[in-house]
């Protein structure tokens, strides 16, 4: 019969590089339902029949966190056979307060004590025979990064599996605390099942209503019980939910005061401590900081990075497999359109996102050797300041910066932030800064515009940074984003020597997910894409989209883009090509402007003719295209990471919104300045305007004070 | 009331009560800190919020306006 690990520990303790450890390459990443958090599971390597759950990085079962709920949810409804509950040996208090909580649950328990060359190598001592008596649990002292007995720790899972749990949980809590728990269970008895029987006492005793859900305790037992939580509460002058706190940490530092020997006292610095006084030292840190952001971005954005994109789209995918197949395909004797399909649609579309894989490689290389060493918490520690300014954490500051690359990788690097509201807008927002793509068309448009000006691309920056400060202020007055900030009560864990393995696996996992993507949906859309602009009323067309489909729906849309001064269906079309690919568009508009050479000046001007020399027109189309939303491998991926199509809809539209008003705006005000036009339009515009303004400074609806007023003027 | 916002770096502090509710608080008693822990201020980020603090041998980064939830005693 198969068995079932479930691996469980604090974050940092060492979980992914056991998990990796023990499983091999059967990994299956995916999300927990209904949440967007991460669920990894494998198999237990030489054992197929044993599966390993990976839980998510927790310091609690509390009700508060997401990956917390999911965690204890598993772990009581779906009852693996054991559990496997990793300590950071050289941290043993703050990880044991977990352990007390797992026991509770009741499943069978084997503790890895992990780091154990570490703890060993500061001269502590851990009695893990007593250690092990007192918790009634196995214990194993590994070390997941040197692979030191951690098949040994699954073989104890195993055989702790066969014989189910049997030894009594240890006596955590103490007088009236421990009478009153022992009064709930008795209420609660015949109502769970006898093995959680401690995990919800306790979870009652706290009040946690999402974990008393299921018992549905009727009204006179929950004032019984409640009767019991309030003289206990009284006897110890604090809330039910901090008394079992600290009588868990009570209990703890007992324990380890019996178990563990410390040789080292508290304040004195390990090298890790000497690391961190010169990189967060409060004059170094700033310039220490820009330089390895800067050498990051050096590495994997602009030289090599680019270079081997330029070379994976021009060369690889632009030359020799493009000529490749046509010479292949014309032998076979396949007709010009099913060339143009192969060709044009499919290698050429999937080939321009596959040419962001290895930027995107380079790039989550360097950011998980960032992470890994324990750099990149501090990078959040440095720029927190700054970003809760406008409603986010400093962990949103690395996605924001790989955005001025790429917009993919930026949204996949916001994975790492654990709050959802601040992940769901860093999503949002990190595509609003440029990215590489999206300089060819200032590039172009500033030709167009203003030759030779050097402002355009730095204004474009600010633009940017200005939506993601107005955004942040704005959203965080709506429903869903308001609410106190998460808290930053975050570890700083200590610095580590990253393994090649583990940054390999992260890079993998990650490139994996992309390359998937590219091949399905975007495959998908690339032919859609491909027939549009290649097939017309009068069927199969070499390169004539002025009949082709895409002509049709561009003039479809056309009224929608009249606002914004583009209401000819080349700029409708242009705008839809940008969609695909950012730097399609300036193709797509030297194409459609007639162009009578290659050459970039007599595109500018082909393009100025089309745009009617109109300097404004030229601006919104700029706008429109460089601040709606991002290409489509961009929003797929943000449709991935934000878990439901809810969010991905909500991320699209606001995007689009977003682009959408700054170039209608900037139209029509501009209209109306240079040339006295006032219709709807401009009215519109205005109202827009003064919207913006009374989202920025309208005092939030749902803070707190608010609120609590509402709520008292109702009662009255 | 002396919080641990007023603990200047370099110097340590004892919890004498922890204020506040909900999630904030449950967070920063999971974390470690409940009463009666000492907690040592390590340092201020560069940009002078948050603070790094060690607690039970181990470093915690906190916001000053979250640090204010925390009564305290200078040791």
């Amino acid at each position: 019969m198969a068995v079932k690990i479930a691996l469980a520990g604090n974050p940092n303790c060492g979980k992914t590089t056991l998990f990796n450890d023990l499983t091999g390459s059967t990994q299956y990443v995916g999300n927990w339902p209904g949440v967007t958090v991460e669920k990894k599971e494998g198999r237990l390597k030489g054992h197929h029949d044993v599966i390993i759950e990976d839980l998510p990085g927790i310091y609690s079962l509390s009700p508060y966190s997401m990956e917390e709920v999911v965690s204890r949810n598993y772990l009581v409804n779906e009852k693996p056979d054991v559990i496997l509950n990793i300590i950071d040996g050289t941290n043993i208090e703050r990880n044991l307060y977990l352990t007390t909580q797992l026991i509770e649950i009741g499943l069978p328990m084997v503790i890895a004590i992990n780091m154990m060359d570490l703890v060993v190598k500061n001269g502590d001592v851990i009695n893990i025979t007593k250690l092990s008596q007192e918790l009634g649990c196995r214990i194993i002292e590994i070390s997941a990064l040197k692979g030191q007995s951690t098949m040994e720790a699954a073989q104890l899972c195993l055989e702790a599996a066969k014989e189910g749990r049997q030894v009594e949980p240890p006596h955590v809590f103490t007088g009236s605390v421990e009478h009153a728990i022992a009064h709930i269970e008795e209420s609660i008895q015949d109502k769970v099942d006898p093995l959680n029987l401690r995990w919800y006492a306790v979870k009652v005793f706290e009040r946690d209503e999402k974990a008393m859900g299921p018992l549905h305790l009727d009204r006179v037992t929950k004032k019984h019980i409640d009767d019991h939580i309030k003289d206990c509460e009284k006897e110890m002058d604090d809330e039910a939910e901090s008394i079992i706190t600290n009588q868990r940490y009570d209990y703890i530092q007992a324990l380890t005061a019996r178990c563990v020997k410390k040789k080292r006292s508290m304040h004195e610095m390990t090298t890790s401590d000497k690391i961190d006084r010169i990189v967060t030292n409060r004059i170094l840190a700033l310039p220490i900081f820009a330089l390895i952001m800067w050498a990051v971005y050096f590495f994997s954005v602009t030289t090599l990075g680019s270079y081997l994109t330029d070379w994976t789209n021009d060369v690889l995918f632009g030359t020799w497999i493009t000529n490749g197949a046509t010479a292949g395909l014309t032998a076979l004797g396949a007709s010009d359109a099913v060339i143009s399909l192969l060709v044009d649609g499919i290698i050429g579309g999937v080939g321009t996102v596959l040419g962001f894989v290895p930027q995107m490689i380079l790039l989550f290389f360097c950011l998980s050797i960032l992470e890994d060493s324990g750099y990149m918490v501090r990078v959040a520690f440095i720029m927190d300041r700054i970003f809760r300014r406008f409603g986010l954490s400093g962990k949103s500051f690395i996605p924001m910066l790989v955005g001025t690359g790429c917009g993919v990788p930026a949204i996949m690097a916001s994975r790492t932030i654990e709050n959802e509201k601040d992940r769901r807008m860093t999503i949002m927002l990190s595509t609003f800064l440029p990215c590489g793509a999206k300089m060819e068309i200032v590039a172009m448009m500033t030709m167009v515009l203003f030759p030779g000006s050097m402002f355009v691309a730095p204004a474009m920056y600010f633009v940017g940074l200005g939506i993601v400060v107005f955004s942040g202020i704005a959203l965080k007055k709506t429903k869903y984003f308001s609410g106190d900030p998460a808290p930053f009560v975050m570890e700083l864990p200590a610095y580590h020597l990253p393994t090649i393995k583990g940054i390999l696996t992260h890079v993998w996992e990650r490139a994996k997910a992309f390359i998937i993507k590219a091949g399905t949906i975007i495959f998908a859309m690339c032919i859609v894409m491909w027939f549009l602009m290649h097939f017309g009323p009068s069927g199969f067309l070499a390169d004539d989209i002025d009949r082709s489909f895409l002509r049709y729906i561009g003039e479809v849309f056309a009224w929608l883009f009249k606002p914004l001064g583009l209401g000819f269906w080349q700029g409708a079309v242009a705008s839809i090509s940008a969609e695909v690919a950012k730097e399609q568009a300036t193709a797509t508009l030297g194409m459609l402007a007639h162009a009578t050479s290659d050459s970039n000046a007599a595109v500018a001007a082909a393009i100025n003719t089309m745009f009617g020399g109109s300097k404004l027109v030229g601006m919104s189309f700029l706008l429109f295209n460089i601040f709606d939303a991002p290409c489509m491998v961009a929003i797929a991926t943000a449709f991935r990471e934000q878990g439901t199509r809810k969010w991905g809809w909500i991320t699209m539209g606001y995007q689009m919104m977003i682009g959408y008003c700054l170039a209608m705006c900037t139209y029509q005000i501009g209209m109306l300045v240079s040339e006295g036009v006032f219709n709807g339009a401009t009215a519109a515009a205005i109202v827009l305007v003064i919207l913006a303004i009374y989202f920025i400074f309208r005092p939030n609806p749902y803070s707190e004070k608010r609120m609590a007023r509402k709520a008292s003027m109702a009662r009255a | 009331m002396l919080t641990l916002r007023d603990i200047p770096v370099g110097k340590s502090g004892t919890v004498l009560k922890i204020h506040g509710s909900g999630a904030l608080r449950r967070r920063i008693m999971d974390m470690g800190i409940t009463k009666g822990t000492s907690i040592y201020v390590r340092k201020v980020a560069p940009l002078g919020d948050p603070v790094e603090v060690t607690v039970r041998g181990y470093e915690l980064s906190i916001r000053k306006q979250e640090a204010e939830i925390l009564e305290m005693k200078e040791n």
